[in-house]
């Protein structure tokens, strides 16, 4: 491990799918890490390969994935070598997972009491009886009204919300140091979208688990996450604190997705979509992949892969607009706005958000 | 895990902004598009056992309806002293194709024992008429996919139909529909089909085609009933509908493109389905009757002497067996090949 | 669900009543009478056969007694043992019927979930391919073809098991085996197609990153959750095993229903093939109606829909 205060370092990643139409280069060269403690965001349109990234830390590929190469170092191993057997002594323990749709991810036969307990027979080889009791207690953290008239009950008999809940319990039961959340609010409506953010950010800090939280909607990302990494045709683009990324952003695809999210203060309440499609990752771009979506592109976009330039000590993007020699252009309107704010926030002793961690 | 930027070499003329005009397309599709017919064929002949199973089935339609151009043989007509000849292809020294049977521990050759010349010589043997026993395979092959193939001709024609009507319809007409088909598939189809069978024994072929149509067309319905009330609050038919589209032209124009992967997949289950109640009933002996034949006649007639002459049951046998193989594996293949989630 | 229930009972009788009727009908359409057999008698010996068969009277009136005699469970005379009612006739022919198809079941089905889960767990390798071949052989090989096979390699030349006749389990072997295929390769499609679906399930992936092992996934969620909807197999299967039956116990001279019912066509036993058509009826109607009601009780998720809350 390279720095102590790291629990996963992910080093060098490349993942690529073989198809019927050839290999898909889904994940090029992708490295990042995860602290203790901290929320790391993962943002980006679908198909940019944030789900495929937390999928390996699982080492849940489909059979179809191949890992060209990289490293994924957990407590000092390399999880990519780790064998299937050794993985299931990781995964559930260790490393848990949230999944996209609650009413579809668990088991229709099976009550969920005994689903909140498997983990703990599994892992810490609890007898049924005490593991339903934990679970018990599990169900009372998340929030379950009445659980015990609701453990003996089938996931039918829940909505999504409860849904969700339940099967957070899962994720936690084992008290894992990491936890990897795929879109766990996408599927829910706005109002529960709310709740289940508040009960992860209430049981992070009572389990003192790190979290990987996936999504594609930066309104979710602001209230939730220390650091965000921006993904964008399988290789991060832009990485920072949440302060960085929203109100100081580098890299022109994170400017497009910011105007294209609401926010209450936009004015003039025009939104920009971002034009055309991601590339193909059969045969990905030469340069930067979001050259041909770019307003600000540069000859050098097609020609010569940005490395990532330091804006500040937490923040890196990959982008030749960053370049010494590039020239100066203005973002859009609204980018421009949330920079004269960022500037302001820096001047006061006090910043906004002082909880970051470095 | 940050790169030196004074690592590239950097021209000058690098930074001016890239013309778009002259740039990548943004809006380009990069996978080459394919038709809906296309991806089927391609992922049809991708899965290698379904495109045999297609070879196969094209072999023995020639066969059954093209054979007795190249095989001038009457499959009817008898040879008595003939009788119960073991296959013989002319050259061929291997026993079973060598006109040689073994009786009581010996070798015998059964054409010489049958005063035949040496002229005489049967590719599959003769049977216990002294028929030509490749000739009546041919023939009884025929007979099987006519009456299959008509069959199910007809169980598309209503089944389709009634199922559009059902799931268009909707209200009484639907719920009528509905019921006859619950009646039907509560009835053992075998027990139709048999007494269909023995109420109408003079017709025959007519009989058995008809007691397989009413049986089979009610599953076709459900299908095409289920998939036409899925269609029919899609977009694009309430589109045609707005548009003042006449009922009978929108189920020919967009409900009948959209329905046909069903069709065509259940079909290729209906085929066999068939093909093996007919032998059925050909077998226990209320089918096909002599002298016209059908695989499950021959099976019926080559059992009588299994135990000495195994070929006479292995042959008939052995087409009927591959026909129902071809036919599953392709309606397999078709399934997957149609199915948009099984991609690879 | 009382109410559905209800509805689904007098739709059993609805169905029972079309298909006698319509049997009853097509019968009297052909020609042949319990005469044919005994060609020489006098005038007065025909007309009290035909009496005795209620065959005297008019048409209506026949239909209105055959009906109203299957309430009391009585299906006629049989043409072809003159002094055996039909329902004597299955009565005594049933246990034989029901042995073979019960053990033919159970071989089917056991065996076809082994085949089907191993195509599924191992989908697209070897042991897939060759558990896919096994079943589909199972529904290309006719069962009257299978049973030759059998009656011949294994009982005739082996000499494992007796050829043929009814007097004791080793009899039964041959005969359940032949009966098996069927029911076995249904059961193997549809535990693979099914297990394929459930294994890529979001429930399968939340189990898997639970750490179970892969046993664990199988045994405990991928399994329970692929047998639940085979229970709508029962009709279909109890469908099958009649049709077999028929050859198989024909072939192996099991005197069972199935062979009485073909002797009956041959000899156009009128009687006879109505009652064991209306028998077989009565047979899946039942069936397909305790489906239905296992399915709901089994399945949580049927069970909420049955509720409607």
């Amino acid at each position: 491990m390279e720095n102590p205060e790291n629990v996963i370092e992910v080093r060098n990643l490349e993942i690529n799918f073989h198809t019927y139409a050839g290999e898909v280069k889904a994940i090029r060269d992708v490295s990042f890490d995860l602290r203790k403690g901290e929320t790391l965001a993962i943002v980006g349109e679908s198909g940019s390969g944030k789900s495929v990234t937390t999928r390996s830390l699982m080492g849940l590929l489909a059979p179809n994935a191949e890992i060209k190469k990289g490293s994924i170092m957990f407590h000092g191993d390399d999880i990519i070598k780790k064998s299937e057997k050794e993985m299931q002594h990781i995964r559930g323990k260790d490393i848990a997972m949230i999944f996209q749709d609650p009413m579809t991810s668990l088991d229709p036969t099976m009550r969920i009491g005994m689903q909140i307990a498997e983990p703990l027979m599994k892992h810490k080889g609890l007898k049924k009886k005490e593991a339903i009791a934990q679970a018990l207690e599990m169900l009372k953290l998340v929030g379950i009204t009445n659980p015990e008239g609701r453990i003996n009950d089938y996931p039918y008999q829940f909505s999504g919300g409860m849904r969700q809940r339940i099967v957070i319990a899962i994720a936690l039961v084992c008290y894992p140091e990491v936890l990897i959340a795929d879109e766990p609010t996408t599927a829910l409506d706005v109002t529960i979208q709310a709740q289940i953010l508040d009960l992860m950010k209430d049981l992070q800090n009572r389990i003192d688990t790190s979290i990987i939280f996936i999504t594609h909607d930066l309104g979710v990302v602001a209230g939730m996450a220390d650091r965000v990494a921006v993904m964008y045709a399988g290789k991060i683009v832009e990485y920072g604190t949440v302060d960085e990324i929203f109100f100081n952003p580098q890299h022109p695809y994170t400017w497009g997705l910011l105007n294209s999210m609401p926010t209450l203060d936009t004015e003039g309440g025009s939104l920009s979509a971002i034009p055309g499609t991601p590339p193909d990752l059969l045969d990905p771009p030469v340069g930067d992949a979001f050259a041909a979506r770019s307003d600000y592109a540069m000859k050098i976009d097609t020609q010569q892969e940005p490395p990532f330039f330091k804006v500040s000590d937490t923040h890196y993007a990959a982008t030749w607009l960053l370049h010494p020699d590039a020239p100066k252009v203005t973002p859009p309107a609204e980018i421009v706005r949330r920079q004269q704010k960022f500037a302001a926030m820096q001047k006061p002793e006090a910043p906004i958000k002082s909880d970051t961690k470095e | 895990m940050v790169e030196n930027p004074n690592n590239i070499e950097i021209n000058p003329g690098d930074f001016a902004p890239l013309d778009k005009q002259a740039g990548p397309d943004k809006e380009k599709i990069a996978a080459p598009s394919l038709t809906f017919g296309q991806d089927v064929w391609r992922r049809l002949k991708a899965n290698k056992t379904a495109f045999v199973s297609f070879i196969v089935l094209l072999l023995l339609f020639l066969m059954a309806f093209g054979g007795q151009a190249l095989y001038h043989h009457d499959p009817n007509a008898q040879a008595p002293k003939y009788a119960n000849l073991p296959p013989k292809i002319p050259g061929v020294n291997i026993h079973g194709l060598n006109g040689h049977i073994t009786q009581s521990g010996q070798d015998v050759d059964a054409y010489k024992q049958a005063g035949a010349s040496s002229s005489v010589h049967y590719v599959l043997g003769t049977d216990y008429l002294g028929r030509d026993l490749l000739a009546r395979i041919m023939y009884g092959t025929r007979i099987s996919l006519e009456i299959a193939l008509i069959a199910t001709l007809i169980d598309l024609t209503i089944g389709v139909g009634l199922g559009i009507l059902s799931g268009w319809k909707g209200g009484r007409v639907d719920i009528f529909i509905q019921r006859i088909i619950e009646i039907l598939s509560s009835i053992p189809s075998l027990v139709v089909m048999v007494l269909m069978a023995t109420a109408f024994t003079k017709t025959g072929m007519a009989s058995i085609i008809a007691a397989l149509a009413l049986i089979n067309w009610t599953t076709m319905a459900r299908l095409t009933r289920a998939q036409t009330l899925q269609l029919k609050n899609q977009d694009f038919i309430l589109a045609a509908r707005t548009l003042g589209e006449s009922a009978p032209k929108i189920a020919w124009k967009h409900l009948l493109p959209n329905l046909s992967s069903v069709i065509i997949i259940q079909t290729m289950f209906t085929i066999p389905n068939a093909i093996f109640f007919e032998a059925f009933l050909s077998y226990i002996g209320i089918g096909i009757s002599s002298p016209q034949a059908s695989l499950g006649t021959l099976i019926s007639d080559g059992q009588k002497n299994f135990q000495f002459l195994p070929y006479q049951m292995w042959y008939p046998a052995a087409v009927l067996i591959i026909l129902m193989l071809a036919f599953n594996l392709l309606g397999d293949g078709l399934r997957d090949a149609f199915d948009p989630k099984s991609k690879r | 669900m009382r109410k559905y229930l209800l509805k689904r009972i007098l739709y059993l009788f609805l169905t029972l009543f079309i298909v006698a009727t319509a049997t009853f009908f097509l019968m009297k359409l052909m020609p042949g009478t319990p005469l044919q057999n005994e060609a020489k008698l006098t005038a007065s010996e025909k007309a009290s056969i035909l009496a005795q068969y209620g065959l005297d009277k008019p048409v209506w009136l026949q239909y209105i007694t055959y009906i109203v005699g299957i309430f009391h469970g009585s299906l006629g005379l049989s043409f072809q043992f003159s002094d055996q009612a039909v329902s004597y006739l299955i009565g005594s022919r049933m246990g034989p019927s029901m042995q073979l198809g019960a053990q033919a079941l159970v071989v089917g089905v056991i065996f076809g979930i082994i085949l089907g889960a191993i195509g599924a767990i191992k989908k697209d390798t070897w042991a897939d391919r060759l558990a896919t071949i096994l079943s589909i052989l199972g529904i290309a090989v006719p069962s009257f073809v299978l049973a030759i096979l059998f009656q011949y390699y294994v009982g005739l030349k082996l000499g494992w098991f007796p050829v043929a006749g009814w007097s004791g389990f080793a009899y039964t072997v041959l005969p359940t085996l032949a009966l098996a295929a069927s029911p076995l390769a249904e059961t193997a499609r549809f535990i693979r197609t099914d297990m394929v679906d459930v294994l890529s399930s979001d429930y399968i992936e939340l189990a898997k990153a639970k750490g179970l092992s892969k046993f664990g996934i199988v045994y405990h969620h991928a399994l329970r959750n692929s047998l639940i909807p085979m229970v709508t197999l029962i009709g279909p299967l109890a469908a099958a095993l009649m049709t077999g039956s028929m050859v198989v116990e024909n072939i192996f001279s099991v005197p069972g229903i199935g062979e009485q019912f073909v002797k009956s066509i041959l000899v156009n036993d009128y009687p006879t093939i109505m009652g064991v058509t209306i028998f077989y009826s009565a047979l899946l109607c039942v069936l397909l109606l305790l489906t239905d009601i296992v399915y709901g009780i089994i399945d949580p998720r049927i069970r909420l829909s049955g509720n409607g809350d």
